[in-house]
């Protein structure tokens, strides 16, 4: 058995137990990389003192894992770009607070990996530096933006990764390439260190093999940070403690299904079963009807997320990256790539005198729906069921020409962002034909991680969807 | 199609605010990208927002604050600060002429 292909907490616990060496799994690793990268262009850049590193952190709790780092997370001494030109070269002079965090622990960052240019997409294909290939396959996208720290669980080219989401940017890349990805509640994991894209949803969050490997990297790169005001003082549990608690008397309701797009469709029959799955495990499941208007008991369309989303995300985009103008590193303005440019210019469209109110505030204001929407969800569900994508990986080339393609492929997740909760995906079927997956959004309130990761480890437990879980 | 229909003079108009230099050609790209997005935008003018309050902040902190205080452990030395800049002078950032005499 190749070491790289060991679940975090099998690689923590063999390395403790002495059973393997740090340099055999490193040398596994490598030879992984230097078998794969090529084809699907996962990693940007490498640590080649990776396992010098790894070999003096045995006492830790991640006792030298390798882990794949989006290329979003300022890291000192590894080249960080965000996947765009206009960060061609940029070593930065400060550490992200949640690599400061990761290193703490024990964990070794491998490489930096490929995204969406400034996690702008839902592809991968957006970056100045080529697309990224789904290891499940190549013929199709990963997903993204954190497509590439997607696609290195998939393919085994490290045993943890690191992404950040906004709008199903670890959720939606987890689904498509079959791994586990935890998006945090808002304020749960500190931003500050990571390139900035639209900072009242940044929420940088774990992708694992399993859902132990999620709840594990959580628990150590969560917390109050005095860099990031918008992280709180709760206390940090350890994630794993009561992940085995099961779900019995869960209260859980099924979300989206209904909705024109998915009805019918693989995706709902999938989410459907994973309703009965939780029933057969003793949880309370009932379908949450989908609603055009704010209503008791039903869930607010996702239709309306997606202008909310488009107008959130561009203002905030074209504000925090004013900042890059070559002055103080890298590149001037005339780098931006398509994708940037649109952003950034919608963004400064929405924002300008005149059309703030129209647009901006009015996005404001329907966010403030969704909020009260959940509210009352959360008052009768413990979890809401539903999907990161309304289907499968798309082929690659999908996400060429299309404006609002990544807004369309995450808007199941757009509604949950916006009010910052939070939501795991977890693998919960595969296509025969394309050996492609689909992915289950296990949403909570915020601040229920613990529950979500209990329902996460149940339904992994429970079905056989998850090849690393047995 | 409703919203607002972009020129390639608007998206010019934008480039301008926004600080980025874009050509004619790529000025009709964006113009028709935008008529799109903002169609899709304008779906929320459907939306009853009445007397409802707008959400800039979802988890209910307020006014985090911290002692004004020089905080040594986040300083740069004068050589990190400059080490990604492309041009220095003297130790210092260069940057271009802003303005006229």
């Amino acid at each position: 058995m190749k070491l790289n292909s060991l679940t975090l907490k099998a690689t923590i616990d063999k390395l403790k137990a002495k059973e393997i060496s740090h340099a055999d799994l490193y040398k596994d690793v490598h030879d992984a990389i230097a078998e794969k990268n090529g084809l699907l262009n996962i990693y940007l850049s490498l640590d080649p003192t990776a396992v010098t590193k790894a070999e003096a952190l045995l006492d830790t709790p991640l006792a030298g894992a390798p882990i794949a780092v989006k290329d979003n997370f300022l890291t000192v001494g590894l080249e960080t770009t965000a996947s765009a030109n206009v960060l061609k070269g940029f070593k930065p002079p400060a550490e992200s607070h949640v690599t400061t965090k990761l290193k703490a622990a024990g964990g070794v960052i491998v490489g930096k990996t490929n995204m969406d240019a400034w996690a702008h997409g839902s592809s991968t294909e957006t970056s100045d530096f080529g697309p990224t290939k789904n290891p499940r396959n190549p013929e199709y996208l990963p997903g993204g933006s954190s497509g590439g720290s997607a696609a290195a669980i998939a393919a085994d080219l490290a045993v943890g990764a690191l992404g950040t989401e906004t709008a199903g940017s670890i959720r939606q890349p987890a689904s498509w390439c079959g791994v586990v990805g935890l998006k945090p509640t808002y304020g749960r994991v500190s931003r500050s260190g990571v390139i900035a894209m639209a900072s009242s949803t940044d929420s940088p969050g774990p992708i694992g093999k399993t859902v132990e490997d999620c709840a594990i990297l959580l628990t150590h790169i969560a917390g109050k940070d005095p860099y990031d005001a918008t992280t709180l003082p709760k206390p940090v549990p350890d994630y794993t403690a009561h992940m085995r608690d099961g779900v019995k008397g869960m209260r859980i309701g099924i979300c989206y299904m209904d909705h024109p797009q998915l009805k019918g469709t693989d995706v709902d029959r999938a989410v459907t079963k994973a309703g009965k799955v939780f029933e057969a495990l003793g949880a309370t499941v009932e379908v949450v009807p989908l609603s055009k208007t704010l209503e008791k008991g039903k869930i607010l369309t996702p239709d309306y997320a997606i202008g909310v989303y488009t107008v959130v995300q561009r203002s905030e985009v074209s504000s925090n990256l004013a900042r890059f103008d070559g002055i103080r590193y890298g590149n001037d303005r005339s780098f931006f790539a398509h994708e940037a440019l649109n952003r950034i210019m919608l963004g400064t469209f929405t924002l300008s005198k005149g059309y703030a109110d129209k647009y901006y505030v009015r996005a404001q204001q329907v966010r403030t729906l969704y909020r009260q929407n959940f509210a009352e969800l959360f008052g009768t569900y413990d979890i809401l069921l539903a999907s990161p994508s309304p289907g499968y990986a798309l082929a690659a080339g999908a996400s060429s020409g299309d404006p609002l393609f990544g807004e369309l492929q995450d808007m199941l997740v757009e509604p949950s962002s916006l009010v910052g909760n939070t939501g795991i995906s977890v693998p919960c079927f595969t296509d025969p034909k394309t050996n492609l997956p689909l992915g289950l959004n296990i949403m909570g309130d915020q601040w229920q991680e613990e529950k979500i990761l209990k329902a996460a480890y149940a339904f992994e437990q429970a079905t056989d969807w998850n090849p690393w879980a047995k | 199609m409703k919203g607002i229909a972009f020129s390639s003079s608007d998206v010019q108009k934008i480039a301008k605010l926004a600080n980025i230099p874009v050509t004619d050609t790529l000025a009709d790209d964006l113009a028709a990208g935008f008529t799109k997005t903002m169609a899709v935008v304008d779906e929320l003018t459907k939306v009853n927002v009445e007397g409802v309050e707008a959400t800039n902040q979802v988890t209910g902190l307020e006014n985090v604050l911290r002692e004004d205080e020089i905080d040594t452990q986040r300083i740069f030395t004068q050589e990190q600060a400059l080490a990604n800049a492309k041009r220095t002078h003297n130790g210092y950032f260069v940057v271009d002429q802003i303005l006229e005499d």
